[in-house]
């Protein structure tokens, strides 16, 4: 087992270097000076040399990524334009907000979506069936942002329960940062409740027909028993799968839902970079949230072998 | 080919049994005659700006109300139906090309199909919209950049589904078959393969249609899409962002529209995806 989890952290490897080389080449496959870009539209024709120095357009391609790829690994991002600070630091000042965000929709999306999935599973066809497919479609087609100014309206304009924008950090207290973040989860849990309750859903309906649930039956274990414990124990893999792969939805997702709510997080740091055009800020946020997806797929894969022995790479 | 082809002809049956279908083709049609028509749907300019008809609200004049500079909100939602249905369909089509293509060559040769799918798979590891965020912000927002942008973000899905759907058909009999009377390579894959891998890649494009329009508003929303000249619905979003407290209108009116859009072409992709069955092609 030992060697399995070291073969698939193995290959995360090259997909994370693979990743780097994309992001690298964007903004040299682009028109224009890359120096100029990283320069800023501010920078003095001297601060551009500056750039094209330290950007070493000289040296070959190849070179220059491994160089590159080498100060990431090691946490150097480059220098903001606006800020002039290292783009690490104003990451790091931003990812608590954004950390908190997602965890808690993603809490709160498997909470609702699974129980959903199976309640539709179980009764296919049916009304509580029909409802939980509508519900899903809907999730896959009102916009997250949308959904945020609805609910805002709701419950922060005319119900004046939750604050309509901003967040506490924990250190301000549990229930200030609770309350803070339920708008803005809910929001970003509607596309993945969606996701999450259709794949349940298909997943159960598959693993209900097996012959293993008529046996439980036969052997007269109870609806919620059968449903909860044999049923969706087999429906484990494709759900932690899709949750997984979810992330890259509630990554975008995240983006926009903390304009919204106006949150400091990583999506408001790439909102006002895109104002500033300060392009090193967005090459690292774009660089930190996939880098961060890679991994979060590579523990679903690890999940895998410890849910389920039949797995083997 | 015989069954999919003959389910499509048989549509209108189809049709009666599917509500979900007809009603995402009854929205979608809707929403193609405001864009086609937009002119002569009682609209004014929807850029004239006109500061002493500012925030007003809806009435008889101004069916949505006006904006900040007292722009007509519903020639701006109505024309914003364009911006949403040119880029959904472009990218839709672009990406359906460049996806067959790369799709078609990773699952006919064995030597390219390992580094494709591994870029395939690097691609896909970086989210879609900032993907499309990092392409946009080099290149300055524009129509076509915008388009150029998420057809990148989003080419990866569909050439995945179509390698997928080429490796099955390469083991049915009837591939094995021509192989052995000695059909070449290039014919299998344009005569025989080819036309298989059409139904998914129909209904794959569908979904790429529908993320495409809300990757634009996001992108129109956060400011590194559609430039701000041109009314967008992720445009007059972000023009309402400071406002929407006081009128909520600004953001309401262009959301249902994105939304009922989206929803549309997203019955209308479960449709094909129901009419088509891509589970009988195996």
């Amino acid at each position: 087992m030992l060697g399995l989890v070291v073969r698939r952290v193995l290959a995360a490897v090259p997909v994370l270097v693979l990743v780097g080389l994309i992001i690298f080449s964007i903004l040299y496959v682009a028109p224009g000076d890359p120096a100029v870009v990283i320069a800023g539209d501010r920078a003095s024709a001297e601060e551009i040399a500056q750039v094209r120095e330290a950007l070493g357009l000289n040296k070959p391609f190849l070179l220059r990524f491994v160089e590159w790829f080498w100060r990431v690994m090691q946490g150097d991002l480059g220098l903001s334009v606006f800020h002039g600070t290292p783009v690490s630091e104003l990451i790091l000042d931003r990812v608590g907000p954004t950390v908190s965000v997602m965890l808690m929709t993603m809490l709160f999306s498997v909470v609702i979506a699974v129980p959903m999935g199976v309640l539709a599973a179980w009764r296919a066809g049916g009304l509580t069936d029909k409802l939980v497919v509508g519900l899903a479609v809907i999730g896959f087609s009102v916009p997250v942002f949308v959904f945020g100014y609805i609910l805002a309206f709701i419950f922060a304009r005319e119900l004046q329960w939750l604050p309509v924008q901003g967040y506490k950090p924990l250190s301000e207290g549990l229930w200030p940062w609770l309350r803070s973040l339920i708008l803005p989860s809910v929001t970003l849990s509607t596309l993945y409740v969606a996701l999450i309750a259709r794949i349940t859903r298909a997943t159960l309906l598959d693993v209900l027909e097996q012959d293993y649930i008529r046996t439980a039956r036969a052997k007269g274990a109870g609806q919620f028993t059968i449903l909860f414990v044999h049923a969706l124990k087999n429906a484990g893999v494709p759900i932690i799968t899709v949750i997984g792969l979810g992330v890259a939805l509630l990554i975008g997702g995240a983006v926009v839902t903390e304009s919204v709510f106006a949150i400091p997080g990583l999506g408001r740091l790439t909102l006002d970079a895109i104002a500033m055009r300060d392009y090193p800020i967005i090459q690292g946020v774009v660089l930190v949230f996939s880098f961060s997806y890679v991994i979060v797929n590579l523990i679903v894969d690890l999940l895998y072998i410890l849910i389920d022995p039949r797995i083997r790479y | 080919m015989g069954g999919p082809a003959a389910t499509a002809l048989r549509a209108p049956s189809v049709w009666r049994r599917d509500k979900g279908m007809t009603l995402g083709v009854a929205l979608l049609g809707t929403m193609v005659i405001c864009a086609l028509f937009a002119p002569l749907l009682g609209t004014v300019d929807p850029t004239a700006i006109n500061p002493v008809n500012r925030l007003k609200p809806p009435s008889a004049e101004h069916w949505f109300g006006t904006d900040m500079v007292g722009r007509d909100l519903y020639s701006r939602v109505i024309y914003g139906a364009r911006v949403s249905l040119i880029v959904g369909l472009s990218v839709a089509a672009l990406c359906a090309l460049a996806g067959l293509a790369i799709g078609l060559v990773s699952g006919s040769i064995r030597q390219l199909d390992g580094v494709i799918m591994r870029l395939i798979d690097a691609m896909m590891s970086i989210p879609p919209v900032l993907l499309a965020i990092a392409l946009t912000a080099l290149w300055r927002g524009s129509l076509v950049s915008v388009i150029v942008a998420v057809t990148l973000a989003e080419t990866p899905s569909i050439a995945r589904v179509v390698r997928g759907t080429v490796l099955s058909l390469r083991e049915l009999p009837y591939v094995e078959a021509s192989t052995a009377v000695g059909a070449s390579m290039m014919r299998i894959i344009l005569v025989h393969i080819l036309p298989n891998t059409l139904p998914a890649l129909l209904v794959q494009a569908s979904y790429v249609c529908a993320s495409a329009m809300i990757v634009e508003s996001i992108l129109s929303f956060l400011g590194a899409g559609i430039p701000p000249s041109i009314p967008s619905w992720g445009n007059i979003m972000a023009d309402g962002r400071s406002l929407w407290l006081v009128l909520p209108q600004i953001i309401f009116f262009p959301a249902a529209f994105l939304s009922i859009t989206v929803l549309a072409v997203n019955l209308v992709g479960d449709g094909l995806r129901d009419m088509l069955d891509p589970r009988q092609m195996k």
